[in-house]
């Protein structure tokens, strides 16, 4: 067999995997999405219809909200956990990590362990101010899910990145008068910016299209996955469920395409 | 460049050893006085302690207890880096991957608050004084090992420091670069006037550049002195052999000769000794008829480099005696030669423990 015709059988199996799970089904979805009475149009009721584009912003806040405080929190967590040595450190790297393991489903049921009716959190405020605080239902609860979700991806990213930096550059940094602040923002992150952008976009990604969190908090919630999840079982309304999910699609690619373009050019920019 | 000169301070290192949080010990206590405007360097084999001592200069490596460091003669033990004003250059440069030459260069300006106009002056004269115009708006990864290396110096000196510390500085380049920019270098320290310690294991850097030498050895001083005098008179057989070519001689002393098997060679010394251990420097062997000498032996090589030929001479000594001649001198492997070495060149060395 020559070299080539080798090549070619290995793409094979690439080529039926991508036709089958991707092409395929993808090419269905879009078709079934312009099927409805509105035809091609249908596409743009995830922008025109109001109470789609309530949904889409709300998820986008949402999604952006939640890969912000990430990746603050995990930055900050990850760089102590990189750059000290103390007992009971690895415990605390397995419990933070821990989660990642968690469907969301598991993830909903503990913000409702924590925030919820009989929650924790609303025990607490009872004794102390008499009033239950709630918040497990709502958006708040659903953020606060997904950051739970998303911190230990990042974490383990951030990690990883911090590890790989040079101290010899922080020293030099201070070496020429610049206070912790200043070595931080002038070289740390700057460094940490590639790990920022790949570990952000899967964070952002995740918190646009996770369903089983949402799905188990879902009182009153407007998230996409939820409104396909609705327009799908309870209204059977296959073609708007199919345009909705891929404009989910191409809007989450299209905020992560902007977000790696607009950091690209910075780190060009200052470099 | 006379507006640069003269702003060295003085430097203090009062009984600064250093234990590693593992239990290694890296530096013994030690003392060290470095005069405003002087280059000291630090020279020794690797894990001596050189890059520890001078991080503790730095501040970025506290002494142990009771260590203390002093600009000036001003306690600055206590005080951090970012405020000891040290222009540092480290062996792998620490450029910063994200930003230009010239904002690398301006950097520490830039953290003082220097307005950007006088900044840019600053830049602009230290890209001169380095030789690196025209790359102002590079990328570090554009530039070459040597071109790294100038803009590491010229930012570490942008600031004005006081003190300018520089821990081998010339160790990733080739030999050409590393000679060529040597010279630079130390004529650039001469001009800019900075106190200077300079890290390296590298003699020949050491001696070019160092006003003062301080020769380590597993984390002690070995020896402080001038070139001449750490070549001249070493004071230890591991100096004598660290510095240049040494032939080290284990011979008994007799009325004031050392008893060679080809010989006795006249030394400066009255009293009689079993076991001496005595330094000659290649250099100071002359090559003399195999007759008249008081001292002869046989070649056993002959390697011509150049400028001179270094002949190894065999049943003189003990042990093989290295010879630098002339290279006009006909010497071939298997005759007998005889040599002549004033006793002057002769050092006796204290026994080893
Ligand atoms: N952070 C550290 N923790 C523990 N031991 C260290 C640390 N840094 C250095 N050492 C040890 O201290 C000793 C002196 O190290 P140092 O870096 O000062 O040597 P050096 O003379 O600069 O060597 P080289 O020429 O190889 O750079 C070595 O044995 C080294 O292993
Ligand atoms: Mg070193």
């Amino acid at each position: 067999m020559s070299h080539r015709s080798f090549v070619w059988l290995c793409l094979l199996p690439l080529a039926v995997v991508t036709a089958a799970f991707f092409l395929l089904p993808m090419a269905r979805l879009v078709v079934t999405g312009a099927g409805g009475p509105q035809g091609l149009a249908g596409y743009l009721a995830i922008l025109v219809e109001p109470r789609y584009r309530v949904t889409l912003i709300n998820t986008v806040l949402l999604a952006a909200a939640t890969t912000i405080v990430t990746l603050i929190v995990a930055t900050i967590a990850g760089m102590f956990l990189q750059r000290h040595r103390f007992p009971g450190r690895a415990v605390l790297i397995a419990m933070l990590t821990f989660p990642l393991a968690f469907p969301g489903v598991v993830v909903g049921f503990m913000i409702i362990l924590l925030a919820g009716r009989q929650g924790l959190i609303g025990d607490f405020s009872n004794r102390l101010f008499g009033e239950k605080l709630v918040f497990a239902y709502s958006i708040y609860g659903l953020f606060l899910g997904y950051l739970y979700f998303s911190i230990p991806r990042v974490i383990l990213t951030v990690m990883a990145a911090v590890q790989k930096l040079d101290v010899g550059l922080e020293e030099a940094a201070r070496s020429l008068g610049a206070g912790p602040w200043a070595v931080q923002r002038d070289v740390v992150l700057p460094a940490l910016a590639p790990a920022f952008v790949a570990s952000g976009a899967i964070a952002f990604a995740t918190a646009m299209g996770a369903f089983g969190t949402a799905f188990t908090l879902a009182t009153n919630i407007d998230v996409l996955p939820m409104l396909i999840y609705t327009e799908f079982t309870l209204a059977a309304n296959l073609s708007i469920s199919a345009a909705l999910s891929v404009g989910l699609g191409i809007i989450t690619w299209f905020i992560l395409a902007l977000a790696r373009s607009f950091s690209g050019s910075a780190v060009a920019a200052a470099g | 460049m006379s507006a640069e000169a003269g702003h060295g301070a003085s430097v203090r290192i009062e009984a600064c050893g250093k234990t590693f949080a593992d239990g290694t010990h890296a530096l013994e206590p030690a003392t060290l006085d470095i005069a405003s405007g002087e280059t000291l360097v630090l020279l020794g084999p690797s894990g001596c302690g050189k890059t520890t001592m001078l991080r503790i200069i730095a501040g970025l490596e506290a002494p142990d207890a009771g260590g203390r460091v002093l600009f000036d003669g001003k306690d600055m033990t206590a005080v951090p880096i970012e405020r000891r004003n040290v222009g540092m250059v480290f062996q792998s440069y620490a450029l910063f991957p994200n930003m230009t030459v010239a904002d690398n260069i301006g950097y520490g300006l830039k953290i003082r608050g220097m307005p950007d106009k006088e900044r840019a002056a600053r830049v602009a004269e230290l890209v001169t004084l380095t030789n690196i115009s025209g790359l102002e708006n590079r990328r570090i990864d554009q530039l070459s090992g040597g071109q790294r290396q100038r803009v590491a110096l010229a930012r570490a000196v942008a600031i004005r420091p006081g003190i300018l510390l520089l821990d081998e500085p010339l160790t990733a380049l080739d030999a050409a670069l590393r000679d060529r920019l040597r010279g630079e270098l130390n004529r650039l320290l001469r001009a800019l006037g900075i106190t200077t310690i300079y890290v390296t294991h590298d003699q020949s850097e050491a001696m070019e550049l160092g006003d003062r030498i301080v020769v380590m050895q597993k984390g002690a001083i070995a020896q402080i002195g001038t070139p001449r005098e750490i070549y001249f008179t070493p004071r230890s057989r591991f100096v004598a052999e660290f510095i240049g070519a040494a032939n080290i001689v284990e011979a008994a002393v007799e009325d004031g000769h050392l008893v060679l098997p080809g010989g006795r060679q006249p030394i400066h010394c009255d009293g009689d000794m079993p076991a001496a251990v005595a330094m000659i420097r290649p250099e100071t062997i002359h090559v003399a008829a195999a007759r008249s000498a008081s001292l002869s032996g046989t070649i056993d090589s002959v390697s011509f480099i150049g400028d001179r030929q270094r002949l190894v001479v065999s049943g003189a000594s003990s042990r093989l005696l290295t010879v630098d001649a002339p290279n006009t001198v006909q010497a071939r492997p298997g005759e007998r030669i005889g040599l002549s070495i004033s006793p002057d060149a002769v050092r006796l060395l204290p026994p080893e423990n």
